[in-house]
């Protein structure tokens, strides 16, 4: 092999482009005739609706169509979106393409406006009336529970659309057998995605070629072309969706939303290209977001600190309609053991509709909140054993010598939940040493001298990662000699086309940027699966590797017999097959020239032509990263506000392909949650589920001066399932920032007795808990 | 997210603009747009007509006019900031005026158009009130002068008739040595601030608080004078008994409720930044 590629730092081959403006962005893209698109859409969080009026849109100059459900083809007229089957949903509920007689979230798509520009559609959508008849809403998904509580769709038996029940162990003998229960009763919201590029649709149909191209904003171009050759029931070839350059996805792109088919059904109406850019009120309120999950977790241990036994109830809001299905709080159930020994485990969840968007998952896919729960209720034991935050979290790790360590559970792949490998109690020794967790007690002291409130939180997470089925990569050498990787590895600014750069390089002696990578692109491999799920270093990785090794092998054999030279004599290198030690050596052009052949003349036996490969990598199971942060932060005890002032994090995503594109993941990951333990809350009204927060001026997202930089280390536990060892970095950097940070401000408040039950934490809400403390501690209140 | 339709019209004088402002019905004054095309975007505001004052010369810039220190409605608060004049004369702008916004949003921003918006968080307004100026106000029937109090109304209310806009704002200077501190609280860097508090003192040569001016922002409907918290401070000691005194009578305002902060908390931050406030004006006074 040539010169190690794989674990080096090198920068993005991304970044130029987008740094000088040539960013291939779906509303950078300008087709001749291209017409936009404004969606009329609900604003009722629940009401039938009786009729709508689109005359008035339709008579505006500019106006070429206002189409509703009615308009559309026959075949959408009983068509749902498509849900994801499962055994254990009783309602699997997904909207028509645009409403047929009933909204149920505000933001539903009522009807799309056709326009010349998207000014004269969004005037001709105000123009729409829609007749509203306002039912009554399923706003808190805990009332909404209730026998009798108003119901999400009015053709409901009631709100429930799934139980979900894991466990294994015999949970009343753990509890039976306690020396120790805790209890805690505990709330987290989490909110949106937020990507700076809204989701986007540039739907092209060529009625020459017959032939439809959809340039979309998607984490899955290959899901979404399933998705709309299934709709229209349209062969394959008719179809290509491309995502070029995405401006983040965060896990809401990975839906396929109506809006996306119902843009291509426009186009197709009007017979011109027609563009949809989501605007950010639109995200708000139509993207998928996650929300609210109540946790009721109650832990019995044994009178050492050790944990017997685990016993949940949930409550999880799925929104209005079942997107993903119950991947999202099947995730959130089979999280919650984290690098911990438990030997009893028992969570019943209920899935409850609500008023207000679907909930589908955003970076971290309901794993924060089980983190959460989980070091919540170990601080809460740490406390009433009277031992350290860290000791007791220590005398319940796995050991590395377990590893492969086998839960108990099945994870969301339908696969047995077994860590593959791993060292918890190494990130923890790296974490807590970086930190100087054993002198911090010393520093409080100080600080509390100085009338200073500074805490520090400890939180973990072992997050199952690279996801299957599936990804692909073809690498093909042609006649150019150039490299190319095709992968439908969709980038939204992850950096997979130099990851895969850098694997496949590695292979023929070549600089990564010499590598011509096209990702994302249905026309250049056939089949992928989407960008989730931390879930393409593993398997876009492992395919690029696996077909630059198969292609590397036949170069090797064909230059070995033009060379006359053993291929294990031969070394690849700056685009020629070298005899080694000697001055004979063929280029990578003659090769593939070679193996095309003359016009009319056989190939020699045995040569199959052209220098390609096509794998799919497809793994055996997930690969579980891990990974410890410790916050600090300081508490300004009047106004509630809370600075993270110092943030370290041990890490293990296995082998590392490039330490650069880690870090800035984790990085990143790192700012989301600090919004989510700090920041984020998108509120509605209680009774009429409107939403209160949509704008970014009132939806709070993390800003550079919230966000620390954090000081990573990093510990290597090579996967075993996959040939780099790879596993996946992209949400280990949120996962157990709420956790850690809400931990850290309990603590700098531990003089007023504060305890924390809840994430985010806004100031007003930590300025009432530090006035209680004091008036307790001035003896006014019992 | 795009404006209604409008017709856009940019004069080049300020007669010119009073004309239109006349003409047209339904009007915007655009000034440096930072809340302005947001509003339209969102179609918060329908106006048919937009008149573009960027254009107009004479209504920009900072100058000293008698003791007072002279600001047009177009200078941009950028210009503000890096404003010798307004460090020297009004040492509390300077403070409140790196709180506007970010950097961005400071390059556009003027400082007539946040006296016309009247964003209740606002620091400028907030600014205007605690240093008793004059809000300058004219339109083809000619020139009104407003004190802060009479100049806003109500909530983003200011006392501007359609056929007016603002051409400029006068701010007293105080006394030399006078301390100033402006002190807000923000969930995030450059966010309007749930409560700001802006604070001017004057000692006399016995040390005794010979002049004071306390208001607060971001809390109420507007920008308002404390004279309750006024009256607390002035001919007595600057002790920290009565700064505290001064300030717990901030906590009795009727504060805004909303998502981001109940009104019980918005009544307590004015009287936590009231007494940090006060703090640090008077660590800033100087003998002269």
């Amino acid at each position: 092999m040539s010169e190690r590629l794989v674990g080096k730092a090198i920068k993005r081959l991304e970044d130029p482009a987008l740094l000088t403006g040539r960013g291939r962005f779906v509303d950078d893209f300008h087709l001749p005739g291209t017409l936009h698109a404004a969606f009329v859409r609900s604003e009722e969080a629940h009401a039938k609706i009786n009729g709508i009026d689109k005359s008035a849109a339709v008579a505006l100059p500019g106006v070429h169509a206002v189409l509703t459900l009615a308009d559309l083809p026959k075949r959408f007229h009983a068509m749902r979106m498509h849900g994801m089957p499962n055994p254990h949903v009783t309602q699997n509920i997904m909207p028509y393409v645009l409403a047929k007689d009933e909204v149920c979230h505000v933001g539903e798509p009522i009807a799309i406006v056709i326009a010349d520009d998207r000014y004269i559609a969004e005037d001709a959508a105000a123009l729409v009336m829609v007749d509203y008849e306002p039912l009554p809403t399923a706003g808190d998904c805990r009332a909404a529970m209730a026998p009798g509580a108003a119901l999400a769709h009015m053709n409901s038996p009631d709100n429930i659309a799934a139980m979900l029940h894991f466990g294994y162990g015999d949970i009343d003998a753990a509890f039976k057998n306690a020396a120790h229960v805790v209890k805690e009763n505990l709330f987290m919201h989490r909110g949106l995605g937020h990507s700076i590029e809204g989701r986007a649709v540039l739907a092209h149909y060529d009625t020459f070629a017959d032939h439809l191209t959809v340039y979309t904003a998607s984490q899955g171009p290959h899901a979404a072309k399933r998705a709309i050759v299934g709709m229209l029931d349209w062969d394959e070839e008719r179809v290509r969706v491309v995502a070029l350059d995405v401006g983040g996805g965060f896990g809401p792109k990975m839906s396929f939303y109506a809006e996306q088919i119902v843009t291509v059904l426009a186009s197709l109406h009007v017979n011109r290209p027609v563009k949809w850019i989501e605007d950010r009120r639109e995200h708000f309120n139509s993207a998928t977001q996650e929300r609210d999950q109540y946790w009721d977790v109650e832990m019995a241990m044994d009178a050492q600190g050790k944990i017997l036994g685990l016993r949940i109830a949930m409550i999880h809001d799925k929104g209005a309609f079942m997107p993903h299905g119950t991947i999202l709080p099947h995730i959130s159930c089979t999280t919650v053991p984290g690098p911990f020994i438990i030997p009893a485990y028992k969570i019943d969840c209920s899935v409850v509709l609500t008023n207000k968007p679907p909930v589908a998952p955003v970076r971290g896919a309901g794993r924060p909140q089980a983190v959460f729960a989980m070091e919540r209720i170990m601080d809460a034991a740490a406390a009433k054993l009277g031992l350290d935050r860290v000791e007791i979290r220590r005398r319940n790790l796995i050991p590395a010598e377990a590893m492969p360590y086998s839960i108990g559970l099945t994870f969301r792949d339908g696969k047995p939940l077994t860590y593959d490998s791993g060292d918890y109690p190494q990130l923890f020794d790296k974490v807590t040493k970086a930190a100087d967790y054993a002198g911090f007690a010393k520093r409080q002291e100080a600080a509390l001298k100085n009338g200073r409130y500074i805490g520090i939180g400890i939180a973990s997470a072992i997050e199952g990662t690279g996801l299957g089925p599936f990804e692909g990569a073809t690498v093909r050498i042609g006649p150019s000699g150039t490299v190319t990787l095709l992968t439908g590895a969709a980038d939204q600014g992850q950096g997979h086309a130099t990851t895969v750069a850098q694997i496949c390089a590695e292979q023929f002696g070549i600089r990564p940027d010499d590598v011509r990578v096209v990702t994302a692109d249905t026309a250049a491999i056939a089949n992928g699966t989407g960008t989730f799920a931390s879930r393409q270093a593993v398997n876009a990785g492992s395919s690029t590797h696996l077909a630059a090794i198969q292609v590397r092998e036949k170069v090797l054999a064909i230059a070995s017999h033009i060379l006359e030279a053993a291929p294990s004599d031969i070394e690849l290198a700056d685009g020629n097959a070298i005899v080694k030690g000697t001055d004979k050596k063929i280029s990578f052009r003659d090769i593939a020239r070679a193996v095309t052949g003359q016009s009319g003349f056989a190939l020699p036996k045995g040569i199959e032509p052209g220098l390609e490969a096509t794998r799919y990598f497809t793994p055996e199971q997930a690969a579980y990263a891990s990974g410890n942060h410790i916050a600090e932060v300081e508490v300004d005890i009047e106004t509630g506000g809370v600075k993270v002032t110092n943030y370290w994090i041990s890490h293990d995503c296995g082998v590392v392909i490039n330490p650069l594109l880690v870090e800035g993941q984790v990085q990143g990951g790192l700012a989301h949650g600090i919004g989510n333990a700090l920041l984020e809350w998108m509120h509605y009204d209680a009774d009429t589920c409107q939403p209160l927060t949509t704008t970014l001026a009132d939806y709070l997202l993390p800003t550079a001066d919230a966000v620390p930089k954090a000081l990573i280390s990093h510990v290597v536990s090579p996967s075993p399932l996959n040939p780099l060892g790879v596993k996946g970095a992209g949400e280990g950097g949120t996962i157990p920032a709420p956790a850690a940070i809400i931990s850290a401000i309990e603590h700098a408040l531990t003089p007023f007795g504060v305890h924390l039950t809840q994430a985010p934490v806004p100031p007003h809400h930590l300025v009432e808990l530090i006035n209680k403390g004091r008036r307790k501690n001035s003896g006014l209140l019992a | 997210m795009k404006p209604p339709p409008f017709t856009y019209h940019n004069p080049s004088s300020l007669d010119e603009a009073f004309d239109l402002l006349v003409a047209c019905k339904n009007a915007r004054v655009l000034a440096g747009g930072q809340s302005l095309i947001p509003m339209l975007n969102f179609r918060y505001l329908q106006p048919d007509h937009i008149i573009d004052v960027a254009g107009i010369k004479n209504i920009s810039g900072i100058e000293m006019r008698n003791d007072d220190l002279h600001i047009g409605a177009m200078t941009r608060q950028r210009e503000v900031e890096f404003s010798d004049l307004v460090a020297q004369h009004c040492p509390l702008m300077h403070e409140a005026i790196r709180q506007v916004g970010h950097r961005q949003t400071r390059n556009r921003g003027t400082v007539g158009g946040s006296l016309a918006h009247l964003d209740p968080a606002a620091e400028l307004p907030l600014v205007a009130c605690a240093t008793g100026a004059t809000i300058h106000v004219a339109g083809k029937r000619g020139k009104r002068d407003f004190a802060f109090a009479d100049y806003a109304l109500g909530f983003m209310t200011p006392a501007i008739e359609p056929d007016e806009m603002v051409t400029g704002v006068t701010v007293p200077a105080w006394a030399p040595g006078h301390g100033a501190a402006f002190v807000e609280f923000a969930r995030r860097e450059g966010d309007f601030a749930m409560v700001a508090v802006a604070v001017l003192l004057e000692l006399d040569a016995k040390g005794v608080i010979a002049r004071a001016s306390l208001a607060l922002g971001g809390a109420m409907a507007t920008a308002q004078c404390m004279p309750e918290a006024e009256a607390a401070l002035i001919g007595q000691k600057p002790t920290t008994e009565t700064f505290a005194a001064a300030a717990g009578a901030c906590t009795k305002i009727e504060a805004m409720d909303d998502v981001h902060a109940p009104a019980a908390y918005r009544q307590h931050l004015a009287g936590v930044l009231a007494r940090r406030a006060l703090a640090a004006a008077y660590e800033r006074t100087t003998k002269v």
